[in-house]
């Protein structure tokens, strides 16, 4: 699939013939030139280090959050319509006022980004920890599991495949903030680099730093969630005897 | 062993009005099984259930070796429910450790072995059959080294043969245990096979009909003459007692 849509773009770029339309040559060359100029590397792992934390962040409190608001029919009340109002809250108004409240360093950076994701977290965890099966707890009850034990043996792994969703939902919506934020109030990372080339009409520049951005992130795919994945939902996928 | 005097004066379904259970009052003797038998919907689960302290009645009284409790202090306590509810991402050594202190994990594969899953340990629950799963929720039950076992129609929906297997397993284990048991049923001849006192419940608002002792000796046979005789005399002497009717 990968070689046919390389070939039509190849084909098209050929019958195009612009400068706004690079070749699958052209990235590729560009790509390398970054490469070798060091800027790449350097700027993608700027922006990963920026969405490693903010991942981190963002996942913690919205799992917290989520598990609080899905068992407490009083809390969930409470905050409802706040999270409703945060979902709605554009992406692009969060990041400006960080930087107009915070100034153009990088907590308000970090700070922009774990806003933007956490409301989609908490969403997705409230409706895991909501459907959490009863009888399952009951038998905790019955064999007077502690409550750490029922939280991390019985309670978790039910919401493990809403973990997993949101992470990987998270994941791919919190570079693309990053790249926002790089844009808007950085000097370094993926959207800074992004935004310079765009000044210069660089398209086989954005679409190099895009491939290899995107190629960082089938990798994380592979070598994080793959095998998380495997991991939380053991015993769930086997077929009955 | 333990031995138990229940009283639940009134018991309304969660928050609403509705009684569903009312003067519920009788003892169970140390090492006894006592079965109770009632139409369905008439309570016998959340009788169980008030028992465990999953459910409460402010109108309860349970009292354990003579000293008042509430039912989430019974310690040594095994329930088999009617689904075997076991964890489905923990193995069945998993499902077995997860209930028991670290220093007893060493029981676990004698007690595979006495349920007949020697070698299963490893097993996800999803790769068992039915019958299988049940007899890890029995294993489960039994770890924890039960004084009071409670049972909610841990048989229902097994095919005849596998039930039978299920009731003759756990028939060994209560022997072998010499635990107190409360088991609810609608199968009379489970019953009869089983216990040594039947409790008869009425429909809602549920109270107790009547309570009568099982006078065959043990071991029982299942469907054997002298249970379907003692049977067929109970019925023809308390022909409305099955349908939840006083006589």
């Amino acid at each position: 699939m990968l070689i046919i849509l390389a070939l039509t773009w190849q084909t098209a770029a050929w019958f195009i013939n612009s400068a706004d339309f690079p070749s699958l040559l052209n990235v590729i060359d560009s790509f390398i030139y970054h490469v070798n100029q060091g800027d790449m590397l350097a700027n993608i792992s700027i922006t990963l280090g920026r969405v490693f934390i903010s991942f981190i962040i963002a996942m913690t409190l919205g799992v917290i959050i989520g598990i609080i608001m899905g068992c407490s029919d009083k809390v969930n009340e409470l905050s409802d319509t706040l999270l409703i109002i945060a979902l709605n809250i554009p992406a692009l108004v969060t990041i400006l006022l960080c930087y107009i409240w915070l100034g153009l360093v990088e907590s308000a950076a970090i700070t922009a980004v774990v806003i933007n994701k956490i409301p989609t977290v908490v969403v997705m965890i409230r409706e895991g920890a909501r459907v959490v099966d009863q009888d399952l707890l009951a038998v905790a009850k019955v064999y007077k599991l502690s409550p750490r034990i029922t939280f991390f043996k019985v309670f978790l792994p039910q919401i493990y495949p809403y973990i997993m969703a949101s992470a990987r939902a998270g994941l791919s919506l919190i570079w693309k903030i990053v790249l926002v934020v790089e844009l808007l109030g950085r000097s370094d990372g993926v959207g800074f680099a992004l935004n310079t080339l765009f000044q210069f009409f660089d398209i086989a520049g954005i679409l190099a730093y895009t491939f290899a951005f995107i190629a960082v992130v089938l990798v994380i795919e592979a070598l994080v969630f793959r095998p998380l994945d495997k991991l939380t939902s053991r015993g769930m996928n086997h077929d009955s005897a | 062993m333990i031995a138990l005097d229940i009283s639940i004066k009134n018991k309304c379904y969660g928050n609403s009005d509705a009684v569903v259970l009312k003067d519920i009052n009788f003892s169970v003797k140390p090492g006894e099984f006592v079965a109770i038998i009632g139409p369905s919907g008439c309570g016998k689960s959340t009788l169980l259930n008030m028992l465990c302290g999953l459910e409460e009645s402010s109108e309860q009284k349970l009292l354990c070796n003579g000293k008042a409790i509430n039912g989430d202090e019974l310690h040594k306590l095994g329930y088999i429910f009617q689904q075997p509810r076991l964890m489905p991402w923990l193995t069945v050594q998993e499902n077995l450790q997860l209930v028991l202190p670290l220093s007893q994990h060493e029981q676990i594969d004698d007690l595979l072995t006495q349920v007949g899953l020697s070698g299963k340990g490893g097993y996800f629950p999803k790769q068992l059959s039915g019958g299988m799963q049940r007899r890890v929720a029995i294993a489960r039950a039994f770890a924890v080294n039960p004084e009071l076992i409670l049972l909610d129609e841990p048989f229902n929906s097994l095919d005849a043969p596998t039930a039978a297997k299920l009731r003759l397993l756990l028939v060994k284990l209560c022997q072998n245990r010499g635990s107190t048991v409360i088991f609810v049923t609608h199968d009379l001849s489970e019953a009869v096979y089983l216990a040594d006192r039947i409790i008869f419940m009425s429909n809602t608002p549920t109270s107790i009909i009547h309570q009568i002792k099982v006078n065959l000796t043990k071991p029982r046979q299942e469907a054997g003459s002298k249970e379907l005789a003692w049977q067929a005399k109970l019925m023809d002497e308390h022909p409305k007692i099955l349908a939840g009717k006083t006589n």
